[in-house]
């Protein structure tokens, strides 16, 4: 079958089999290779991308879903700066091997685009469906929170700015 | 300061804001993780490269009647397929494991676990690799399996090893340290003895990256290339040079990013062989990649202690001796990896962190019919385990003296004054303060409060209105002794080879460096903290200081990332080698400056004449002129280079106390953390961040192995823990949010003082938890993990093992 799918903003498309994995097409197909393969049963989230905004499991999606579809990977968080999750987790040590990362900033992105100021148990409760085996995750939530406060502050300077 | 001053540098800090030398600072690697930009073995991606999958036992225990590859040999994307039989006139369908024994690439007499090697298909792509599998007819002839170790002796137990010439039982091995008749004597007389059996259960590291390799055997040049999971890259390149017969300066083992370790990726597994056999059939590079059940179900388990314990004590609480048996189940093959002369690994240091002359440890290992492995999961060659043990025994002595465990502790911790203290077993612990941090784990958890506060609930519980829902609250400790750093070359070897580690040091001539390591990181941080290191002593900003490490092309010869090493031996190596720097650059500096070393004073980064600070030469200047035509001393060569190889003279002994709170809810059996108090005392700490990471990653560990992780198996050896929807780890749910404290006490040998600190949590947390757990529903004994159901049955009585489906 012919998909053709919307990455990170930039129009792709394949022949591919019908059972073609959403994170092979990601990773073989196009080559982005941020977005990781770890379990094969959704529990891990190492392959979490949005599909229309949403964070999925590209493990369990087939490409074929994303026909017609937008999908975010970690390569499409980056803009002029690093995203502010990004930053976060490099200034609270949220990452260690780094396998896990890609999926989570995912997760954590999406929660901050709907819960810009998420306490603790929400972050925990978001992020519970990404397994991360180094950081046992206290530095995860703290790169999230600093991503949140960043946000935050930013949005407060640009309303000064703007003389609202 | 007048208006004209220049201010003064911060000289502890670099232009790029990082410390010059210890402290906090951002992780150099994190740049590409956060932009997806790692490059992990299955980001590997050659021209023309092939893909493989393996064919595993579905049983496991069986005779190989026949193996019939013609359907999958004809699927149009399948390059080539091989068996036992193909492998056996290449004289590679057996390979020696890391312990003296020998396990097959792919089974060509019987199957002796589920999942085991059986054939290797190589495709064009994975998907049409895995179809091939299923075309691949085996016919089995089932044998009855042995599951349970305390069986695998009796004497009607099918013999699992009869490719071994003469093996008439399961046994691998008896073991035992420590004076048997003199502890047996102090048990003989001592007022108090208290007994327990106790399982430590098998369970997988289960890095979120599986193993996996890239084998690329270029037929013109006769060069193997292979980038693979290793925690080892350059032990992994002698032993392909020893299994293989390949000429070893024509391999190149590259370990890129590493999606975690934790012992999982020390050992060489059929899958990489079979990567390098498939590459040198096709002729083309070929990526093998292991799904997550295969990693689950083949790849090192850890742990697998059935411990019989027995300490004994006055009634007053001073502990005088403990004893322990151990069933040691290592699956079908005897794969351990830890260092040759300690089949039982470092276990024999279970007597812990107490004042007490007498123990014995006796350990019987067995052949069962499950995966193989055994030291893995960040156990510090089975400290996990030996601390587990001491920590529960020293635990139900407190319940049977109805001591608190706490007091207990402090009465028999071994005291500052006694170091360097010889253990009863033999291990010379290097330095310690073992009740300041008792002290201060109990400060920060308020552990009087919270005793306080448990009496007055079990007081509540017991009245008239008691509310039957009320969870129940524990209080657990741990006080645990590491000893990391593997090891002097004279005790210490894997396969012969000595576990000392390389290290180069390069100064360019602008005085930017490079640091050639023979570690690998899997997450530790090395490209940062190797470069504080060497920061630390010749004052060059981190930033300037370039971390090289797995590829043995590019690197000097060691043993790799296990059992916390890295920083005790690579460390120190790093270190020594900028110590040489540093020494050589005052030869230089002299010589410049046209005055005697001795003349010389050194300071943040440069050698000045001493009462004339402005006359000096900063490191970079050194490098310079050491490239320059400047004339040097007779003797001194040019340049500004060091090369090290570090035997380490001792083990170094990171501590800790752990304090563990737990509220369990007496209906259900469903265990929750409400706090996690850890005090580590590793040494001085050369970037705080990190080491909190790696000990935040090692309490969840603990969480893990306590509260959910375990691999069983049904009676016909099915492994039960085969995917993550089985095999449960820890979820940021399960985690509280841990509250560190520190103590430093230097290794007296160490150059920098430092200890290993990256498997200190995950030995010492789990007996914590399981204490917590076991005070919260004042049961003295039962064994994790507390899965609601096991803590349910706890509850009730009526314990259930971990290691056996339930029936």
């Amino acid at each position: 079958m012919h998909v053709n799918v919307t990455v990170n903003g930039a129009e792709t498309g394949a022949d591919i089999e019908a059972r073609l994995l959403l994170v092979h097409y990601l990773r073989n197909e196009l080559g982005l290779t941020g977005t990781h393969w770890g379990c094969d049963t959704s529990n891990c989230g190492a392959c979490t991308v949005w599909l229309d905004g949403v964070p999925v499991k590209s493990c369990t999606t087939l490409a074929g879903m994303a026909d017609g579809h937008e999908v975010r990977t970690v390569e499409g968080l980056e803009g002029t700066d690093l995203d502010p999750v990004q930053q976060g987790f490099v200034e609270e040590h949220g990452l260690q091997c780094g396998f896990c990362t890609p999926g989570m900033m995912m997760t954590a992105r999406a929660l901050l685009d709907r819960d810009p100021d998420p306490d603790e148990a929400t972050i925990r409760e978001a992020i519970s469906g990404n397994l991360c085996r180094c950081t046992g995750y206290e530095n995860i939530i703290r790169a999230v929170r600093w991503a949140a406060t960043h946000e935050a502050a930013a949005r407060a300077a640009d309303q000064e700015g703007a003389g609202v | 300061m007048t208006a004209t001053e220049a201010p003064i540098p911060d000289v502890s800090t670099s232009a790029a804001g990082n410390p010059l030398g210890f402290g906090r600072m951002l992780r150099k690697e994190d740049a590409r993780f956060v932009r997806g930009q790692g490059h992990y073995v299955d980001d590997v991606n050659l021209h023309g490269m092939l893909h493989s999958a393996i064919l595993r036992s579905s049983y496991a225990h069986a005779r190989i009647v026949s193996i019939d590859t013609s359907a999958a040999e004809a699927h149009p994307k399948v390059k080539a397929v091989i068996t036992g039989k193909t492998l056996e006139t290449l004289n590679l369908a057996w390979m020696p494991t890391l312990s003296g024994d020998v396990v097959s690439v792919l089974a060509t007499d019987k199957v002796r676990f589920q999942g085991q090697e059986v054939a290797y298909v190589v495709a064009e792509d994975e998907y049409a690799a895995r179809d091939a599998l299923e075309l691949i007819e085996v016919e089995y002839e089932p044998l009855p399996a042995v599951v349970d170790a305390r069986h695998a002796l009796d004497p009607d137990a099918p013999i699992i090893r009869d490719d071994l010439e003469g093996r008439t039982d399961n046994k691998i091995y008896d073991w035992e340290a420590g004076d048997q008749a003199a502890c047996d004597e102090v048990f003989a007389n001592a007022e108090v003895v208290v007994a327990e059996d106790m399982i430590y259960p098998r369970v997988h590291p289960a890095p979120m990256e599986t193993c996996g390799s890239v084998a690329h055997m270029d037929k013109v040049t006769g060069k193997l290339t292979i980038w693979t999971t290793t925690q080892a890259p350059h032990a992994h390149r002698t032993i392909y040079a020893l299994v293989a017969g390949l000429p070893e300066q024509k391999i190149q083992v590259i370990s890129p990013d590493i999606g975690g370790g934790f012992g999982n990726k020390v050992g060489i597994y059929p899958g990489y062989v079979l990567s390098i056999v498939g590459s040198i059939v096709t002729g083309a590079p070929v990526k093998w990649v292991e799904d997550r059940s295969e990693n689950l179900m083949s790849t090192s388990f850890a742990r697998d202690y059935h411990m019989h314990g027995e300490i004994a004590a006055t009634r007053e609480g001073k502990i005088l001796a403990l004893r322990v048996d151990v069933l040691a189940d290592h699956g079908a093959f005897n794969g351990v990896a830890q260092p040759t002369k300690f089949p039982a690994g470092f276990f024999h240091i279970f007597t812990g962190s107490y004042d007490y002359p007498a123990a014995h440890c006796k350990v019987t290992a067995v052949y069962t019919n499950k995966a193989l492995g055994g030291v893995a999961y960040a156990c510090s060659f089975r400290i996990t385990e030996a601390v587990y043990l001491v920590e529960r025994m020293v635990t139900c002595l407190a319940d049977e003296l109805k001591m608190d465990p706490a007091e207990l502790r402090m009465k028999n911790l071994l005291r500052p004054e006694q170091f360097p203290y010889t253990s009863p077993t033999g291990w010379e612990y290097d330095s310690g303060d073992y009740p300041r941090a008792l002290k201060e784990a109990m400060r920060i958890a308020g552990y009087d409060e919270l005793r306080r506060e448990q009496a007055e609930r079990r007081a509540a519980a017991a009245g008239p209105d008691a509310d039957p829902a009320a969870p129940l609250m524990g209080i657990g400790l741990s006080f645990f002794t590491e000893g990391v750093g593997a090891g002097p070359r004279k005790h210490m070897d894997i396969l012969g080879l000595g576990m000392a580690d390389g290290c180069e040091l390069r100064i360019h001539p602008t005085g930017k460096a490079q640091l050639r390591l023979s570690v690998q990181t899997q997450g530790q941080g090395h490209e940062t903290t190797f470069a504080q290191i060497v920061s630390h002593v010749i004052g060059l900003p981190p930033e300037d200081i370039e971390v090289i490490h797995g590829d043995t092309d590019n690197t000097p010869f060691g043993l790799g990332t296990y059992g916390s090493r890295s920083t005790p031996v690579s460390g120190a190596a790093a270190a020594v080698a900028a110590q040489r720097i540093k020494d050589k650059a005052r030869i230089i500096a002299a010589a410049a400056l046209e005055c005697s070393v001795d003349d010389l004073e050194w300071e943040h980064g440069r050698w000045f004449v001493k009462g004339d600070p402005s006359q000096g030469k900063t490191i970079a200047e050194i490098a310079m002129a050491a490239h320059s035509s400047l004339e040097l001393p007779e003797g001194v060569e040019g340049h500004l280079d060091a090369s090290v190889v570090y035997n380490p003279p001792n083990l170094t002994y990171p501590f800790g106390a752990y304090i563990c709170v737990v509220d369990v809810d007496p209906q259900t059996g469903v265990v929750k953390v409400r706090r996690f108090i850890a005090v580590d005392d590793c040494g001085p700490r050369i970037n705080p961040m990190i080491v909190e990471g790696q000990v935040h990653g090692g309490l969840a560990d603990g969480v893990g192995m306590a509260l959910m992780e375990v691999i069983a198996f049904d009676s016909d050896g099915n492994n039960l823990g085969g995917s993550f929807m089985d095999y449960l780890l820890p979820t940021s749910m399960e985690c509280p949010s841990w509250e560190l404290g520190e103590t430093v006490t230097p290794s007296p040998h160490h150059p920098i003082g430092v200890k290993g600190v990256g498997e200190s949590a995950t030995v010492g947390s789990p007996p914590a938890v399981v204490n917590a757990v076991l005070d919260a529903i004042q049961v003295r004994q039962a064994d994790m993990p507390f899965t609601p159901a096991m803590t349910w049955r706890a509850l009730q009585g009526r314990n259930l093992r971990p290691d056996l489906a339930i029936e």
